[in-house]
C-alpha cells in the first residue's frame, strides 16, 4: 500500500511500487488531465508536482510519492482562477491541448520561483515540454501575462 | 467535450422531450435517403443546431477538433447568420451519420484543410434557417408579419413595438414551424462574428485537464492492451511464447491478432510489462533487407529513366541542352512521423449485438465501417464517439483504419463482451508506419540571357500515398498520384519550358498524408531550386519571384507582404541571412521570410520567421495566427531535425530523443500577417507548413553561400 496526498486528498493505493506515478494518477485515481506522451521524460506532457517540484510522472515510480503531496492540473485551481489558466484563456494558448497540462504545471513552478521571468528563464523552464502544434509563442506570452496577473493580485 | 456524444435518437428525444427546445436542420443534397424519418414536429433529423429553452445554442460539428479550431470556427459561421448571442454558443461533436458527411468527400472525414471552407455555406445556411424559423415564431406570437421582425444577439425584436423575445423563449414554439426552403445569407459586410477574433470555445477544458481525449476514456470494467507488432513491415508471426507475459501480475489475457500479439491487462503498466516479457519469433519477410541507403540508390537510378509526365510546357530538355550554363541538383527528403503528442489509442466496448468505440479519429466513416466488418455487425450497430484529438496531422485519417481495426480485433480476440483500451507507446506510434514518404528529386534548369529562369526539368521519385486505398480511382490519374506532384506540377512561375515527371515506387513501408502532404516536400524543392536559378542568373530571389508571378496576383500579393514586413533587402545583424519562399496549397497562398544564422559548429538557428497568408475570406483571425505559428514550427522541425531511417528492415528511431522537435528554446520569433480578402475561403491547417523549410534553406545560402538540398539540414552535407 502506497499512501500520499493528491490535490489535498489522502489516497492509498495497492499497486506495483515501480509503476510510474503517471499510471497511478490516470488509471487508479482517474485523474486523466496528466498525459502520456513519451514514457521517457522527453516531452513533459506528464508533468506534475511532488511537494511543489516539477516531476515527469511517466518515469517517476509511484513509490516516490509516498508520504508526499502530489499536485496535478486538476488541483491547481478549482475554477480556472490560477493566473496561468487565466492567461492561457486570455491568449487562447491551446491548439489540440494535449500537452497543455504539462506546460501549465512546468510554468507554475517557474512562476513560483521567478515571479517575473525573463525570456531566458522561460526557455530554461519550458524547454522540457514539447508542443507538436507549436504553441510556444503563445505560451511565452501567456507566462509573461500570468506574471502580471499574479503581481496584480491574482495569486493563489 | 466532457458531455457524451448524443446519438440521433437521443438527440431527438432530448430536443422535443426534456428540453422542449428547437431542433433545426436541413437535408444535405443526397443525404436525405440515408436518414431516418423524423417525427412531424421535428424538421430534419440531421441537425446542426439545437436551441434549448434556456437559450443555450449547441452547434453540432461534423469535423474533428485536432487543434485547428474547428469547434469554434464552424459554430461562428452558424451563430453569425443566426444572430445568436455568442456567449451562449456551445459545440458538440457529431455522431456518425451520413447527414454529417463532408460535403465534398461524401464521408465523415477531417483533412485536406477543408473543414472551414467546405462548411462555410453549410453552417451559415443552417444558422440562417434557424434565424428564419425563430422570426416566424415571434411573428406568430406578436401576430405581425415576419418582415416586421429583426434579430440581434439572441433576440427577435418587434420593429414596431420594440418588444423582444429571446431565442430560448421562442424555442418551443419554433419547434412546430416548418422551416423555409430558401433563406438569404448575410452580405459579408454585415458579419458580426466572421472575420473577427473570437475566443476558442475549447480553451477552458484544455486548461484544466477536463477535456477528454481518446486515451482519457475510462469505462467500468475496462481492460488495457498493448500490442507487440512486427519488427519489420510485413513480418509474419511464426510462434510466440506467452508464459512469462501471462505471469506478470495484472495480465489477464495474451491473444493473437492480425497485427501481432496483444497483452490485455488491468492497466497500461501491467500490459506493457507483459509485452516486454513476450517471446516472439517473426518471419521478417520481404522488408528484412530494406535500408534507407539501398532505397536511395534505387531512387537515384529511377530518376535517370523517363517517368510519367505530370507537366510539359515547351521543351525543357532541349533548352537545357543548348544552354551555356545549366544547373543540376538532387534534393532529398526522408520518411517522417506525424508524432502527435497523444499516441494512437482506441477504446472498444464489444458486445454480441453491438459495438461502441471512443476514439480520436479524423475518419469516422471508414473507421466505423471497418469496425463493423471485423465485428460481424452492420455499421449502424457500431456507435463511434469522436473525442478530442491530441494532434492529427493526417495520421488519424487512415484509409487503412489501422488503429481502430486493431482495437476491435483485440476486443474480439479477448471474447465479447469485452471493454478494451489499446494504447500505443510512443515507440509503437513512431514505428507503426504510415509515414510521410521519402522522396528523391532530380532537377536540371537554366536561365536565359537576361538571367531569368528559362527551363526546369524535374523528376520526382517516391511512393504514392493513395496507391492501394479506396481513394485510388478518384485521386490517381494516368498513373500519377496528384499528391506526389502537387505544388510542382502546378507551379505558378512563368517559365517557358517546364517538364515534371513522376516515378511511383512501391515498397512495404506504409505511407500516408502528413500535414501539407505533397507540398511538404515539393515546396521545399521548388522554392530552393528556384533560388538556385536566381543565383545563377544573378537575380534577387524576391524580385525574380515577383516578376515570374505577374499572372498570379495572390501569390504575388502575399510575397510582397512578407517582403515588406520582413524588411527584405535591409541590413540585419552580422552573420544572418534572409531567405524567402512562396507557395500555394489547399486553396490558400503563403509566403515566408526566414532570418537564420549558422554557427561555427554548423548549428542552424532560425531567429525570425515572417509569415504571410492569403486564405481568402477568413473566419477567426486568432485561430489563423495560431495555425501560421504552429505551421511554421512544424515545418522548421522537419527542416532542422527529423528523419526516419531504416537498416536491416528496422526503423532506427523510436522516441523524441532521436526524433526531436523544435522546443521553446529554439523557437524563433514568428510574425503572422493575414491578407484581408473577400475571395472564397481557403484552407488553413496546412498552408503554413510548406514555406518554412525552403525559407530556412534559402536563408542559409544567403548567410553562408552553401546550398541545402537535403532534409533534415546538416551543414556538412550542404554544397
Amino acid at each position: 500500500m502506497i499512501s500520499f496526498r493528491v490535490n489535498g486528498k489522502a489516497v492509498s493505493l495497492d499497486v506495483d511500487p515501480s509503476m510510474p506515478l503517471l499510471w497511478a494518477l490516470r488509471e487508479n485515481l482517474q485523474l486523466t488531465g496528466t498525459k502520456f506522451g513519451c514514457g521517457m521524460a522527453q516531452c513533459g506532457a506528464c508533468t506534475v508536482h511532488i511537494d511543489g517540484e516539477a516531476v515527469r510522472s511517466c518515469v517517476a515510480p509511484v513509490s516516490r510519492a509516498a508520504g508526499r503531496e502530489v499536485t496535478t492540473i486538476e488541483g491547481i485551481s478549482p475554477d480556472l482562477s490560477h493566473p496561468l489558466q487565466r492567461a492561457w484563456i486570455e491568449l487562447d494558448v491551446p491548439q489540440c491541448g494535449y500537452c497543455q497540462s504539462g506546460q501549465i504545471m512546468s510554468a507554475a513552478v517557474l512562476l513560483r520561483e521567478k515571479p517575473h521571468p525573463t525570456d531566458e528563464d522561460i526557455d530554461e523552464a519550458m524547454t522540457g515540454n514539447i508542443c507538436r502544434c507549436g504553441t510556444y509563442p503563445r505560451i511565452r506570452r501567456a507566462i509573461h501575462r500570468a506574471a502580471e496577473l499574479k503581481a496584480a493580485g491574482g495569486a493563489k | 467535450m466532457s458531455e457524451a456524444v448524443l446519438e440521433r435518437r437521443d438527440f431527438l428525444k432530448l430536443t422535443i422531450g426534456a428540453s422542449g427546445g428547437l431542433l433545426i436542420g436541413f437535408y444535405l443534397p443526397g443525404a436525405a435517403s440515408a436518414v431516418a424519418a423524423a417525427p412531424d414536429d421535428v424538421f430534419a433529423p440531421d441537425a446542426f443546431v439545437r436551441i434549448a429553452t434556456d437559450g443555450t445554442i449547441s452547434v453540432v460539428v461534423n469535423h474533428s477538433e485536432m487543434g485547428q479550431g474547428v469547434y469554434t470556427s464552424l459554430p461562428m459561421l452558424l451563430a453569425d447568420e443566426m444572430d445568436a448571442d455568442w456567449t451562449k454558443v456551445r459545440f458538440e461533436p457529431a455522431p456518425v451519420d451520413p447527414a454529417y458527411n463532408h460535403p465534398i468527400f461524401g464521408a465523415q472525414i477531417t483533412g485536406g484543410s477543408t473543414s472551414t471552407w467546405s462548411g462555410f455555406e453549410q453552417y451559415r445556411k443552417a444558422g440562417a434557417v434557424a434565424r428564419a424559423v425563430l422570426v416566424m415564431a415571434a411573428a406568430q406570437q406578436w401576430n405581425v408579419a415576419p418582415e416586421k421582425c429583426a434579430t440581434a444577439n439572441g433576440f427577435v425584436v418587434n420593429s414596431a413595438t420594440g418588444a423582444r423575445l429571446s431565442y430560448g423563449e421562442l424555442a418551443t414554439k419554433a419547434a412546430g414551424i416548418k422551416p423555409p426552403e430558401q433563406v438569404a445569407l448575410k452580405n459579408p459586410k454585415d458579419f458580426k462574428l466572421i472575420g473577427k477574433p473570437q475566443k476558442r470555445l475549447d480553451t477552458p477544458e484544455k486548461t484544466n485537464g477536463k477535456g477528454v481525449f481518446g486515451i482519457d476514456v475510462i469505462l467500468p470494467g475496462m481492460l488495457t492492451a498493448v500490442v507487440a507488432r512486427p519488427i519489420t513491415f510485413g513480418a509474419k508471426l511464426k510462434t510466440f511464447d506467452s508464459a512469462k507475459a501471462a505471469a506478470v501480475p495484472g495480465v489477464r489475457k495474451v491473444v493473437q491478432v492480425p497485427s501481432g500479439v496483444a497483452v490485455i491487462a488491468d492497466g497500461f503498466w501491467a500490459a506493457k510489462r507483459g509485452r516486454d516479457a513476450l517471446i516472439i519469433d517473426w518471419d521478417e519477410g520481404a522488408m528484412a533487407g530494406f535500408s534507407t541507403k539501398s532505397q536511395r540508390e534505387e531512387y537515384a537510378a529511377l530518376a535517370r529513366q523517363p517517368g510519367l509526365s505530370a507537366r510539359k510546357d515547351g521543351d525543357a530538355a532541349a533548352a537545357i541542352a543548348s544552354a551555356g550554363k545549366k544547373i543540376e541538383a538532387v534534393y532529398e527528403v526522408p520518411y517522417l512521423s506525424h508524432a502527435m503528442m497523444e499516441p494512437l489509442n482506441c477504446v472498444v466496448d464489444l458486445r454480441a449485438d453491438g459495438c461502441e468505440i471512443w476514439v480520436g479519429t479524423q475518419f469516422q466513416t471508414g473507421d466505423r465501417y471497418a469496425a463493423a466488418q471485423i465485428a460481424g455487425l452492420k455499421p449502424e450497430q457500431v456507435k463511434l464517439n469522436t473525442t478530442l484529438l491530441g494532434g492529427g496531422f493526417g495520421r488519424r485519417a487512415n484509409p487503412h483504419t489501422d488503429f481502430v481495426s486493431e482495437a476491435v480485433h483485440v476486443a474480439k480476440a479477448a471474447g465479447a463482451p469485452a471493454k478494451v483500451k489499446v494504447i500505443w507507446t510512443r515507440e509503437d506510434d513512431m514505428r507503426g508506419g504510415y509515414y510521410r514518404p521519402a522522396y528523391y528529386h532530380a532537377l536540371a534548369g537554366c536561365v536565359d540571357g537576361s538571367g531569368a529562369p528559362l527551363a526546369w526539368s524535374h523528376h520526382i521519385v517516391g511512393q504514392s500515398i493513395i496507391d492501394g486505398t479506396g481513394f485510388e480511382k478518384v485521386m490517381i490519374k494516368d498513373g500519377i498520384d496528384d499528391t506526389s506532384v502537387e505544388g510542382v506540377a502546378d507551379m505558378a512561375y512563368s517559365i517557358p519550358n517546364i517538364s515534371v515527371q513522376y516515378h511511383p515506387t512501391k515498397n512495404g513501408v506504409p505511407v500516408l498524408w502528413w500535414r501539407s502532404v505533397g507540398h511538404s516536400h515539393n515546396a521545399f524543392v521548388k522554392e530552393c531550386f528556384f533560388d538556385e536559378l536566381c543565383a545563377a542568373g544573378g537575380k534577387d530571389p524576391y524580385q525574380m519571384r515577383r516578376a515570374l508571378l505577374a499572372n498570379s496576383p495572390r501569390e504575388r500579393g502575399v510575397l510582397d507582404l512578407v517582403a515588406e514586413k520582413s524588411g527584405w533587402g535591409k541590413p540585419m545583424p552580422a552573420g544572418r541571412g534572409r531567405g524567402i519562399a512562396v507557395h500555394a496549397s489547399f486553396k490558400s497562398f503563403a509566403a515566408h521570410v526566414a532570418e537564420v544564422s549558422v554557427d561555427d559548429n554548423g548549428k542552424v538557428r532560425v531567429h525570425r520567421m515572417v509569415c504571410g497568408i492569403d486564405c481568402g475570406q477568413y473566419v477567426n483571425p486568432g485561430i489563423i495566427e495560431a495555425q501560421i505559428e504552429g505551421g511554421a514550427i512544424f515545418g522548421i522541425t522537419a527542416a532542422l531535425y527529423d528523419e526516419l531511417t531504416f537498416e536491416g528492415g528496422r526503423l532506427q528511431q523510436s522516441n523524441f530523443h532521436d526524433y526531436p522537435m523544435v522546443r521553446m528554446n529554439d523557437c524563433p520569433e514568428i510574425e503572422a500577417h493575414i491578407v484581408h480578402s473577400s475571395e472564397s475561403p481557403g484552407g488553413m491547417g496546412e498552408p503554413g507548413v510548406p514555406c518554412a523549410a525552403p525559407a530556412v534553406a534559402n536563408a542559409i545560402f544567403a548567410a553562408t553561400g552553401k546550398r541545402v538540398r537535403k532534409l533534415p539540414i546538416r551543414m556538412a552535407e550542404a554544397v
